[in-house]
């Protein structure tokens, strides 16, 4: 019996190594190790569904020598998203990079990206996480330079050097940990962790180090720049994934390991710079001449939403409410990713299309893509928070959690940010009614549109009314 | 626990957060690739130091092999980091020069 | 023993249809009708199932719980059956028309695939349980919505796409905000008769005014009430099928059904009383009356009149809502009904002037009923309805709106509706005149042939004949069986007791 944790995190990296060694079969080898990759994540979120966790040890080697995994609800949750995410990006790159030269440099930086990726969700110790945190990071910035122009070069140079920056002040923490409690196990830390000058140093700074590399305002400032000039395949994972990852890791650590040390005037700071970054990431998206900087800013503001549960959380009256905002953090988070892939991977088609990305000439060029268009509709839809996404009840959840805790000044920034979405995704989507007629068929390239679109359709319909499932795999 | 070794361990630890806040400073306020890049990279031996000196155990005693583990990782990493990182930078200046 | 699938298959029944119809190719012209009228006669039958069923005392309920209190529901009771069929009756006759108005121009998958979304989420509306699942078909009627106003693609269309959506969303958004507090005070709001407030403690009775304008501002911008109107006008760039499905069926409607779910069966019509929030909502219905009827008066466009009478006659839904007793209750609840039917027939008359004839303005309509008289016959029935002149629908409502503001002591009221209905006739009289006795002018402004016996396209002509006929009958058989004002009158019995 295979180790459904150990094959999560071997298929990409198989993946990564054929491609490598066989890059003329890149697509065909991409598109097969990306569906055992997601075959064998779900796999492991059914496991967990089932029966509450699963663990393992790699190669036998037991912990601390060895390399542990484990996949609770909660990774489990991720680990199923995010790998639907990589295959209809995996689907979609093996016709957006079909003919360019990019695609001998775009297949094993990719699998290595999700490789990272699955392997950050799994890790059960503070050090793997950085090797993983480091790992995504540096795939990630190569894979954001592919288009080669000037502009993404020195935009994900920044990015490179800020995350490099950001997991120092990461691993120093750590290092702070491991001084005073000995272990890097993250239920051991969590276990014997008490308040004092060193855990609240840590907090912070590995707080304050992952809060750099999820773009929380106001350290968003290198991500618009990053995510607008990669290749659309690439943006979409750096946007829905790659910062999902570090956001993760500020709740799970939040949550798992400083719950003790995590006082409620520390989650409203974080609350603070959330509420900031839903209101400034909303409106820069709002005013943006570019579609793919539109999506960008709009992933800041999404970011800061996933802060903002922060302080509620702290100011849960009970089990009951905790858990609930704990689903409504996670629906959240996956219609987002789902959503944002779908949005940036039809953005690419209509960057092809016309050339140009700029939304006051869009045109006819959205027009003439019925498929990606509708595709931006409903991930835009999603991004809004309009029903039945899961963004809607997890802002339903968040309202409820506001004014029953009495921290109603959330109510109105979440009101507001809505409606500059709102703003934002319609000011894009009016461009798609002109007089022009549509082309005859409602798909022309069906792998790249309708990679988009399910993906699309999963956030807009999958992820809300599959809410009590995700509960149960959350065990709440 | 052996007072010399708590001051060796002290020293060099101390001396790692110095050198993890000098090189954060300098990334903050340099502008340059180069200087940005050497900077993480003085932040970075201040973290190894931290964890090399939480590692150690007196002159007799095998050094803890944990935090050894993370520091030879951690120096990988930044290796390859600034690698890329200068790859980027030559990238750039070959793009000025056609320019 | 509920039955858990119809409710949920009477959405679907035009939900399905609605996603096939996008991913047909422009050209499959007689796969897409099949698709459409499938759906159309599908639901009406599934609707009828439904009524037999209600008025045997079967429950239906579909839910999905997807996290503690926060729960989708489906369900029928006795408002919604009287929403849905409307709704499903309608609609059937709109996509007829629809398929004859849009015959040669373009996007008419894109156009089809959201006209049966719009439909499937105003059946949502009418039949949810609980003010969550309505808020959830409440939203997807608005996004649904945007791309039939924006359908012609000019910068009007544009325009007014942008405001309609503006207006709506944030309505939307206010009335969340609402529902949100709402609930965190009280638990989930499934609707029930009577409402669910009267056994809350007193001290939370200043929030709930609070909520109810909010939950009354988000409601009352679809339903047009002033001054959250504006949306209105300017939504009538539309085709002219999507201006009688926004002000007949779906949005203005589901804007008043939502008013009439709030006051009878969240708040309860006599804990609304006890608030004082009745003589609010009563005060910004008759302002809405008045003014739409009075800017109706100066409007020389044909459509830009229709959709200020809009604004105007809707709100006797309102009104009737904020008049406490049930004869109020039953003029305001039968008047969802009627309004529809005559609204309806008055825009696809509408939409033949314009199609056949070119003509938009009122004062091009000379002498059209020569031309065209069985349209301008139709339009003859609706708009002496909307005045009220026996027996067509029109008149029942106001009859009953007068006799429940008599009986409840308001005669405000009946002042109210005097007025309104000089104003009615003093803004379609004129219209009848010219078309019925004034000399038709040498030509039309754009004369379009079709290739029949009869004065238009049969589809564009048999939807208005039809729904006109069904206004007259339902005045004149208003006291039969499974007539509107007969199931009107067993809701109110239900809402006021025995």
């Amino acid at each position: 019996m295979l180790d459904p944790l150990a094959l999560a995190v071997a298929w990409p990296l198989l993946g990564a190594l054929s491609i490598t060694l066989l890059p003329r079969w890149a697509a065909h080898l991409g598109i097969l190790a990306a569906v055992g990759a997601t075959l064998s994540a779900l796999g492991v979120a059914f496991a967990v569904m089932d029966s509450g966790s699963l663990t393992s040890e790699l190669g036998g080697w037991k912990i601390p020598l060895g390399i542990g995994l484990r996949a609770d609800g909660l990774a489990a949750a991720f680990l199923a998203m995010v790998n639907l995410v990589a295959l209809g990006v995996s689907i979609h790159a093996s016709v957006y990079f079909a003919d360019s030269k990019a695609r001998h440099h775009f297949w094993p930086l990719w699998f290595l990206l999700w490789t990272a990726l699955n392997a950050l969700w799994l890790a059960r110790d503070l050090f793997n996480l950085y090797v993983t945190l480091e790992l995504m990071g540096l795939s990630a910035a190569a894979l954001g330079a592919l288009s080669g122009t000037r502009e993404s070069i020195s935009a994900n140079l920044r990015y490179l050097l800020l995350g490099l920056a950001g997991s120092m002040t990461y691993l120093l923490g750590v290092a702070l940990l491991y001084v005073a409690y000995g272990s890097l196990d993250l239920v051991q830390v969590a276990r014997s962790l008490a308040p004092g000058p060193s855990s609240a140093a840590a907090c912070a700074l590995m707080i304050g180090g992952l809060s750099l590399k999820a773009a929380l305002f106001p350290l968003h400032f290198w991500l618009p720049p990053a995510h607008a000039s990669a290749p659309a395949p690439v943006s979409a994972a750096l946007s829905a994934l790659v910062v999902k990852a570090a956001i993760y890791l500020v709740l799970r650590l939040w949550l798992d390991l400083f719950a003790g040390i995590a006082n409620a005037s520390a989650a409203m700071l974080l609350g603070l710079l959330g509420g900031s970054a839903v209101l400034w990431g909303s409106w820069q998206a709002l005013r943006a001449e570019r579609l793919k900087l539109l999506a960008a800013y709009s992933t800041v503001a999404q970011i800061g939403y996933l802060a903002m549960f922060l302080p509620l959380i702290a100011a849960a009256a009970d089990e009951r409410g905790r858990a609930s905002l704990l689903v409504a953090w996670v629906l959240l988070a996956l219609t987002h990713g789902l959503a944002k892939a779908s949005f940036f991977l039809a953005t690419g088609l209509v960057q092809k299309t016309t050339g140009h990305d700029r939304i006051a000439e869009l045109g006819g060029a959205a027009q003439s893509l019925p498929a990606a268009t509708f595709a931006l509709g409903l991930a835009g839809a999603a991004l809004i928070g309009l029903p039945p996404s899961g963004t809607f009840f997890a802002k339903w959840i968040l309202i409820q959690a506001a004014i029953a805790s009495g921290q109603w000044w959330w109510v109105p920034v979440i009101m507001l940010g809505t409606l500059l979405a709102l703003g934002y995704v319609f000011r894009l989507l009016a461009r798609a009614f002109t007089r022009e007629p549509t082309p005859p068929h409602f798909v022309t390239s069906a792998r790249a549109e309708l990679s988009a679109l399910l993906l699309a359709v999963l956030a807009m319909l999958g992820v809300g009314l599959a809410a009590r499932p995700i509960a149960n795999l959350l065990g709440v | 626990m052996n007072p010399e070794i708590l001051i060796t361990q002290m020293l060099y630890g101390c001396i790692g957060l110095a050198l993890f806040l000098l090189g954060i400073g300098s990334f903050i306020l340099h502008e340059g690739l180069w200087r940005r890049l050497i900077a993480l990279n003085v932040v970075g031996s201040g973290v190894f130091h931290v964890l090399v000196a939480v590692a150690y155990r007196g002159l007799e005693q095998t050094p803890d092999p944990i935090p050894h583990a993370l520091v030879l990782t951690g120096i990988v990493v930044a290796v390859s980091a600034t690698a890329l990182a200068l790859a980027f930078g030559r990238h750039l200046e070959d793009q000025n020069d056609h320019a | 023993m509920a039955d858990p699938y119809l409710p949920l298959a009477i959405v679907l029944s035009s939900a399905l249809p609605g996603a096939l119809i996008f991913f047909l190719d422009e050209e499959f012209h007689r796969l897409r009708t099949a698709l459409n009228l499938f759906g159309a006669i599908f639901k009406l039958i599934l609707v009828g199932w439904m009524i037999w069923g209600v008025f045997h005392g079967h429950v239906y309920l579909s839910h999905l719980e997807l996290l503690p209190g926060l729960e989708l529901i489906l369900s029928a009771d006795a408002l919604s059956v009287l929403f849905v069929t409307l709704s499903t009756v309608l609609w059937l006759v709109t996509t007829i028309y629809a398929i004859g108005y849009l015959e040669h121009s373009p996007n008419r998958s894109r156009f089809f695939g959201f006209f049966s979304l719009c439909v499937s989420a105003t059946v949502g509306i009418a039949l949810s349980g609980n003010l969550l699942t309505f808020i959830v078909f409440y939203e997807i009627l608005t996004l649904a919505t945007y791309p039939l106003v924006a359908h012609r693609g000019t910068p009007e269309a544009d325009r007014g796409a942008r405001i309609y959506l503006a207006y709506t969303m944030t309505g939307g958004v206010v009335l969340l905000t609402g529902a949100v507090w709402l609930q965190t005070l009280i638990g989930p709001l499934n609707f029930t008769q009577g409402g669910l407030l009267s056994t809350a403690p007193e001290s939370l009775h200043p929030q709930f005014i609070w909520i109810f304008f909010l939950l009354l501002a988000g409601l009352g911008v679809k339903a047009a009430l002033v001054p959250l109107h504006g949306w209105l006008p300017q939504a009538m760039v539309a085709p002219a099928p999507v201006s009688a499905l926004l002000h007949a069926v779906a949005v203005v409607k589901a804007g008043a059904f939502g008013i009439v779910r709030l006051v009878y069966d969240l708040y309860g019509v006599e804990f609304a009383y006890g608030l004082g929030l009745l003589d609010v909502l009563g005060a910004f219905a008759a302002a809405t009356i008045l003014y739409g009827s009075l800017k109706a008066l100066s409007q020389d466009s044909l459509k830009k009149r229709l959709a200020y009478s809009t604004v105007s006659q809707v709100s006797y839904i309102a009104l009737g809502a904020s008049i406490l007793g049930p004869i109020a209750t039953i003029g305001g609840l039968v008047h969802l009904v009627h309004q529809g039917l005559m609204k309806i027939t008055l825009f696809f008359c509408a939409g033949n002037y314009a199609e056949t004839l070119g003509i938009h303005q009122v004062s091009e309509m000379n002498g059209v009923g020569r031309r065209l008289p069985w349209t301008t016959l139709a339009l003859t029935v609706g708009a002496l309805g909307m005045i009220g002149v026996p027996p067509v629908a029109g008149f029942v409502t106001k009859w009953y709106l007068g006799l429940g503001a008599a009986d409840a002591g308001a005669y405000w009221a009946i002042l109210l509706l005097i007025a309104s209905s000089l104003l009615n006739a003093a803004y379609f009289l004129p219209i009848l005149y010219r078309a019925w006795f004034r000399p038709p002018p040498p030509s039309w402004p754009e004369e379009h042939r079709f290739p029949t016996r009869l004065e238009t396209d049969p589809a564009l002509l048999w939807p208005p004949l039809i729904t006109a006929v069904l206004s007259l009958g339902a005045g004149l058989f208003a006291a039969a069986p499974f007539s509107p004002l007969e199931w009107v009158r067993l809701i109110a019995a239900r809402e006021y007791g025995p």
